[in-house]
């Protein structure tokens, strides 16, 4: 499998993810 | 006083704009340029007169910033990095700075050096570095895009996003 992190967008996607998990962890778990 | 946490905000956002700014440059077009002037043998341009110069600003910029950061946490500081109640938001936008900031002076910045000749290293030391420099500057962009989204929505966002 390629390394998303080779592509600007691949790297871009990631960071994007990245987001969305971390947003329900804070929300959810956290608070 | 809130002399100081004002300030502290106005150089946190100056000098993450520069950090940030100087990363994207790096990701968004120094690479795609510095793969075309190797190409046409213009690199040299790039590599000693540009990159070194970038470098200089992206690095203290990055301590600039945390500080800054700190700084405007305040007595916050320890709430935000254990991620208490109601500053989980922010703290882990803190978090994700301060791994930005790690990766920028123990993986980018030596790294660079060696790259950019500033270090001495083999061919093969240079390869790898090269490598290692590429896909850690490619993490901290992905990792500033989660880190902008809780600096902005930790504290004044938190009606919208339900942080």
């Amino acid at each position: 499998m390629k390394n998303p992190l080779d592509s600007l967008w691949g790297t871009v996607i990631s960071g994007l993810i990245l987001t969305v998990i971390l947003y329900f962890v804070v929300k959810n778990i956290l608070g | 006083m809130e002399l100081v946490p004002a300030i502290a905000r106005w150089l946190h956002f100056m000098a993450g704009i520069m950090w940030i700014g100087l990363l994207y440059y790096f990701n968004f077009v120094q690479v795609a340029a510095l793969k075309a002037a190797t190409a046409d043998g213009t690199n040299a341009g790039i590599t000693k007169h540009v990159a070194p110069r970038a470098l200089l600003y992206f690095r203290w910029a990055a301590v600039v910033t945390w500080l800054a950061g700190a700084a405007l946490l305040g007595n916050q500081f320890v709430n935000a990095f254990t991620l208490s109640k109601g500053m989980a938001g922010i703290g882990v936008g803190a978090w994700l700075g301060t791994i930005m900031l790690f990766n920028v002076w123990v993986l980018i910045w030596p790294n660079q050096q060696k790259i950019l000749g500033m270090k001495p290293a083999t061919d093969e030391e240079k390869a790898t570095a090269r490598r290692v420099a590429f896909l850690t500057s490619r993490v901290n962009v992905a990792l500033s895009i989660p880190m902008l989204f809780f600096m902005a929505a930790g504290w004044s966002h938190r009606g919208i996003f339900g942080l």
